[in-house]
């Protein structure tokens, strides 16, 4: 068995619009190993969710297109047959998203939701599956999940439900969890007790983690290897000490200063100026030049090289080219 | 001392909850506390921090403070004047010395005004601007001073980003020239790097205006870079009040440290968040006697469901309201 359980090489996802061809993934490449918690990071608009679709298949082709390889433990899933993938969606890779009210049905009760994916996932009797989704619901946390298997979705508190999906996602016991920013909805209080008890079930169950979110503190405690994504591109990828101490990207650089701290207290903030490009009329060349400091005249006319620039620290940016 | 921006004093919105027929049959109604006896001042000049978690009243008390929702009882003194007093003609003028920033630029501007519509508007209402002319040069000066030029003026929101709105959202207030403006988390649905544009534009104008904030947030690092002094809600009440080096360093009520010891701080090797009360948010319909937070506190003692701890100065300006201290 190979360390590596996800290898996504070279994937783009382009949106066909009446508009014109957005191009929300860009000829990315990554990887994730057995029993790692890899974050992506990014602000809204840079890709990270249309990624984690990509992995499990979920791109509505037309107007999506996908191009690229992505291996998971062995298996090239853009080679599988649809019957195929349905088995891998739940049962080897579950995900998680962020609003439990929308991602949940309202007309069912969260007992007959999780019952459901038992029985058809593994094929569960009516008796076994209720018998396990009451397992699956104390373990993550509910109290009292007896009778609150009974309960419908809006008779939870956010945190709650995150919760019930978490409990819905780890029913078929999958080696690997994407969790699409599972806390952003929550408050700090409840993130906080939702991050702990992924964390947890990621040790208890030996899985690996592709954790999405725009919150560079959750990626900061939550992962062990980040990716950063801007403008549809990956744009730095490292362990998660060298991202946050050594940043190289100009763009993770801008965005680390950007955040105010509890426990600095500067007057004014540095915040990346401008705004993220348009996704229908990108800037030709690197995506990040209009707001970058350093940009040069190659930056608005070629896209930078992936490049590693110290063992398993990658970045693309042709500053790194310049030294 | 000096007369006060805005003084609130004892501040209470109960609503009532009808609940279901049977309910309203049997002639049984619930309160929802949302704000349940909050008292503070902002000095003029100053920015008050008020943070807390979803459902903790924040958002209520600003729409309180500018009359959005008529409070039910208490008092508010803007610069001496009993804002709860004025009617007609006396609370249109109050509202040129009050404006509101809101949380959500998308939904804040009407998306069938172009942006010269929706700043020339609280002009015409106040009777600011003499002809077309003048209001024109002024529209101009209003985008100036929040970093937007003369070619933004004849543009409709949707061609704008969520940062560029905000600083719409933030001309817009500006255009009467007030001295206080309550921005209702009007960071909040921003991206890191475009909030922190934005924080600085706050700063910004609050400097050359010399204006006072009242800026309610849920983000603790936010709300501790902009502010002078903060408060803490938890359900309805303010639990901790004081300067913001203070209660950071030195947070003294339980609830203020659990809230400080749940955020994830962009840094591996602080802590890592976690949540040090019991249970979930105590609901605010119909709560029991004594404190809110009884129950979750990790230091709760008998009389604290008794008693409400009333809030109290423990050292010079910091005031905090739990028993245990």
């Amino acid at each position: 068995m190979s360390d590596v359980i996800l290898d996504v090489e070279d994937l783009t996802v382009s949106f066909h619009l009446k508009r014109g061809v957005l191009t929300a993934v860009n000829g990315n490449s990554f990887q994730v190993q057995r029993g790692e918690t890899f974050g992506l990071v990014g602000e809204s608009g840079s890709g990270k969710s249309v990624t984690a679709r990509a992995i499990m298949r979920l791109i509505r082709t037309p107007p999506g297109q996908t191009s690229g390889r992505i291996s998971f433990d062995g298996d090239s899933l853009f080679d599988l047959t649809e019957k195929e993938m349905q088995d891998i969606r739940g049962r080897k890779i579950a995900m998680v998203f962020q609003e439990p009210m929308s991602a949940l049905n309202p007309v069912f009760t969260v007992g007959s939701m999780i019952d459901d994916v038992l029985r058809t996932n593994l094929g569960m009797t009516k008796g076994e599956a209720r018998e396990r989704t009451i397992e699956l619901l104390r373990m993550v946390g509910i109290p009292s999940p007896e009778s609150r298997v009974n309960s419908y979705v809006h008779e939870f508190s956010g945190g709650m439900r995150q919760r019930v999906m978490l409990a819905m996602a780890l029913s078929c016991d999958p080696t690997f969890l994407i969790a699409d920013e599972p806390t952003t909805a929550l408050d700090v209080t409840i993130q906080a007790t939702i991050l702990e008890l992924i964390s947890s079930m990621i040790e208890r169950f030996n899985m690996s983690l592709l954790f999405i979110t725009h919150n560079l503190g959750v990626v900061a405690h939550a992962c062990d290897k980040i990716g950063v994504m801007y403008a549809s591109h990956l744009v730095e990828l490292g362990d998660k000490e060298e991202i946050f101490e050594k940043p190289q990207h100009p763009y993770t650089v801008g965005l680390l200063n950007s955040i105010p701290r509890m426990d600095v207290t500067e007057k004014w903030l540095t915040p990346i100026d401008g705004y993220v490009c348009n996704m229908l009329e990108p800037p030709a060349g690197c995506k990040f030049n209009p707001r970058c400091p350093h940009a040069m005249d190659i930056c608005r006319e070629q896209i930078p090289e992936w490049k590693e620039i110290a063992p398993g620290h990658f970045s693309a940016c042709h500053l790194h080219s310049m030294s | 001392m000096a007369e006060a921006m805005l003084e609130v004093t004892d501040l209470h919105k109960h609503f009532t909850l009808h609940g279901d027929l049977v309910s309203r049959l049997a002639g049984k109604t619930q309160t929802l506390k949302a704000v349940d006896g909050i008292s503070f001042r902002i000095e003029s000049g100053e920015t008050l921090g008020l943070v807390g978690e979803s459902g903790c009243g924040k958002s209520t008390t600003g729409r309180l403070i500018t009359r959005l929702v008529e409070p039910s009882s208490g008092d508010i003194r803007l610069k001496g004047e009993d804002v709860l007093q004025f009617e007609g003609k006396k609370l249109l003028e109050s509202r040129k010395a009050m404006q509101l920033v809101f949380q959500d630029p998308y939904s804040s501007l009407n998306p069938r005004k172009t942006i010269m519509q929706i700043l020339e508007r609280p002009l015409e209402i106040h009777n600011l601007a003499e002809n077309w002319t003048t209001k024109r040069e002024r529209v101009l000066e209003l985008l100036n001073l929040v970093g937007l030029g003369r070619e933004h003026v004849d543009r409709y929101p949707h061609e704008f980003s969520g940062g560029q709105r905000q600083r719409i959202a933030i001309a817009r207030a500006l255009a009467v020239d007030p001295e206080f403006i309550i921005g209702d988390e009007p960071v909040s649905a921003l991206d890191v790097s475009v909030q922190a544009q934005i924080l600085n534009l706050f700063r910004e104008l609050q400097e050359k205006f010399s204006l006072t904030y009242l800026f309610i947030a849920h983000d603790l690092s936010v709300v501790r870079h902009i502010s002078d002094r903060v408060a803490v809600m938890y359900v309805g009440k303010i639990v901790e009040l004081g300067p913001a080096s203070e209660i950071f360093a030195n947070p003294q009520h339980p609830y203020t440290s659990a809230l400080m010891a749940a955020v994830p701080e962009a840094d591996p090797k602080k802590p890592a968040p976690r949540l040090t009360l019991q249970g979930e948010l105590a609901t605010p319909i119909d709560p029991p006697p004594g404190c809110r937070l009884n129950g979750r506190c990790p230091k709760a003692t008998p009389e604290c469901g008794e008693i409400t701890p009333p809030l109290l100065e423990q050292a010079p300006g910091h005031f905090v309201a739990c028993h245990n201290i």
